[in-house]
């Protein structure tokens, strides 16, 4: 066993662990707790991947953004001291039904790849992360336009469409629900009144 | 401190496949220290500061020369307090929040460019990764000050989170502004491309950097939670905010994590628009390069004085972010405290905006001096000093990640697509 795999074993440990305390805890800020360290254990598992750029948005978005503002809501909102969640015997079973299907679908399809065997397109770009040390070049360049990875047409030409028009696309995405949320909450306050 | 990360691998590289580990554990050790010994000395610079400020005199009795050992009396007494934990409180959470404050502001440290090479983790998206990280750590205060099981937390806790999450918006932005002048997230690269005069310095890249530096310090302090901005604390309405009912080490713990990370995010001020661990002046920064690239055996940089400069890159790099703080902690005891509706104003009607157009501004400036200059910098062609920069990350900590054949390939490409319109292609 060497270091890598002894580090991807204590990070997937703790996510998983992190993930059932999620379950299995009642107090809505505890569960973020155990969100946290099942997050930052994913993300700590894309660090050891190489994959750096994917590991910070991670971070960044889930524990930071999200997570936050799970824990702001809970505070503006709570009545008691600590709010918690009760849950029935019936979403019990249903909760671990669907679980169980979803290990099912994971593990089949994991069963049905031979591992061992490198497929033929690895082998012939090769491992552009262990090439070129980091991904973030590649993805600013595909935003760009650039594919150097890839030679998707065939005739060495490596310009294609990139990830620039689906970017764009969630970017004008993510304006409409800001746009929508500032309306929302505007309507809001002038039920109030004005001032 | 530390030597690349890719010696210190290569030196274990025969204890087989640990020499990662080994060389982690000993970055991990060194950071330790920087994250350890910064918060005591900038303690000890705080109550000397405010001393002078407030016309006292600050620490005099403990230690022989200016009190200096008065930290190291702080820490034992508090070493020695009771560790208490309230009855409402929520326990688990109450007892690890602290943890979650010092592990995130250490975590910023492995990121983050002492000197040339010296970087535990050289990542190419270094910045983007550092941001996160410091990102995290306002999730402890707000969970110290829900989990407190006391008002006045509580209130710390949401004002924490309610000016955290506005003032990330435009410390992410202020500090894109350099990025876009140099082309990288890379912090070492950018610090690297800043070598030469000092108005090769992202600040005087052109006047958008200019603003943005003073904004970024702004932000910068108003994200440590330093006054005028500490209204999570605010101990005259508060009585000490998310941190009223800690005690002890764990009390300490905030505020270790709250030095180390002001001296981070000076730091990021430094490598990003201050010019990192160059002196800026031109020759002595040359003698450095050349010091660097010294060679005794054929391979760059393999000469003791090539450590030496890097000593010395670290000195001065220490010297720029400890000046940082300094500001910092001259703003506390200077300005008055700001009501929580003005420091979301200030953040949400001034500092966003400002951000945002100076974006605007960055973006649109190489395009005016092509037009009216026939170039895209005032200062030496920025197309110059990010080959170099290239070349100073590949010669330094990142080597072991990067293959030649890869790197020059990449090199090309952006030397390419940074945009060196009038300056002609480098490579």
């Amino acid at each position: 066993m060497n270091g890598e795999s002894f580090l991807f074993t204590v990070f997937a440990l703790a996510t998983c662990l992190g993930a059932i305390a999620v379950v299995f805890s009642q107090t809505v800020v505890r569960m973020a707790f155990w969100l946290v360290i099942s997050l930052g254990s994913t993300a700590a598992l894309f660090f050891l991947a190489n994959a750096d750029f994917v590991g910070a948005a991670q971070l960044l978005i889930y524990v930071g953004g999200t997570l936050v503002l799970l824990v702001f809501g809970v505070m503006l909102t709570a009545s008691g001291p600590y709010l918690k969640i009760a849950t029935s015997p019936g979403e019990i079973v249903m909760g671990s039904l669907v679980g169980l299907m979803f290990l099912f679908v994971v593990f089949a399809s994991l069963n049905g790849v031979d591992w061992r065997e490198p497929s033929a397109a690895a082998i012939e770009t090769g491992n552009p992360v262990v090439a070129t040390g980091n991904t973030l070049r590649p993805i600013g360049l595909s935003f760009l336009g650039s594919r150097p990875d890839q030679d998707l047409t065939g005739d060495g030409d490596t310009l294609t469409p990139g990830y620039l028009l689906p970017f764009e696309i969630v970017s004008v995405h993510l304006l409409v629900v800001l746009i929508g949320a500032a309306y929302l909450a505007r309507a809001k306050r002038r039920a109030v009144g004005p001032g | 401190m530390m030597f690349a990360a890719q010696s210190i691998a290569e030196f274990f590289q025969r204890f087989g496949g640990w020499q990662y580990v080994i060389a982690a554990v000993i970055h991990a050790v060194l950071l330790v220290h920087v994250f350890a010994v910064s918060p005591f000395a900038f303690i000890w610079l705080e109550r000397k500061v405010s001393g002078r400020i407030q016309d006292r005199l600050g620490p005099t009795r403990v230690g022989g020369l200016f009190g200096w050992l008065q930290s190291l009396a702080d820490g034992i007494k508090l070493v020695q307090k009771e560790d208490l934990c309230p009855t409402a409180a929520d326990s688990m959470l109450f007892r690890s929040a602290p943890y979650i404050v010092c592990v995130s502001s250490f975590a910023a440290f492995m990121v983050l460019p002492f000197s040339h090479g010296w970087v535990a983790v050289a990542a190419d998206c270094g910045l983007f990764i550092i941001l996160a990280i410091l990102s995290l750590e306002v999730f402890g205060i707000i969970m110290a000050g829900y989990s407190s099981g006391s008002k006045w937390s509580l209130f710390g806790g949401m004002r924490e989170a309610a000016q955290m999450v506005s003032y990330e918006i435009p410390l992410a932005i202020c500090a894109l502004v350099p990025v876009i002048a140099a082309g990288s997230l890379n912090l070492g690269e950018v610090g690297g491309m800043q070598r030469g005069w000092f108005t090769n310095w992202f600040m005087f890249h052109d006047p958008f950097t200019f603003i943005a530096f003073f904004v970024y310090f702004v932000v910068a302090t108003a994200s440590c939670k330093r006054a005028p901005f500490d209204l999570a604390e605010a101990e005259s309405e508060l009585v000490g905010g998310f941190h009223t009912e800690y005690s002890g080490m764990r009390w300490s713990f905030f505020f270790m994590g709250e030095y180390a990370s002001m001296f981070a995010v000076c730091g990021i001020a430094s490598v990003l628009f201050l010019g990192g661990w160059n002196t800026g002046l031109a020759p002595v920064d040359d003698a450095l390069y050349a010091a660097r690239n010294a060679s005794i055996d054929g391979t760059a940089g393999s000469a003791a004085v090539g450590y030496l400069a890097n000593v010395i890159g670290a000195a001065v790099f220490a010297a720029k972010a400890s000046f940082g703080v300094f500001v910092q902690v001259w703003l506390r005891w200077t300005l008055p405290r700001l009501r929580i509706d003005q420091v979301m104003t200030t953040c949400l009607k001034y500092l966003v905006p400002i951000s945002c157009f100076l974006f605007l501004g960055a973006t649109l400036w190489p395009i005016i001096l092509v037009t009216g200059m026939g170039r895209t910098t005032w200062t030496a062609p920025i197309g110059d000093r990010a080959a170099e920069g290239l070349q100073e990350t590949r010669d330094g900590s990142s080597v072991a990640r990067v293959s030649d054949a890869g790197y020059s390939g990449a090199a090309q490409a952006r030397v390419g697509d940074t945009g060196n319109i009038g300056e002609g292609v480098v490579q």
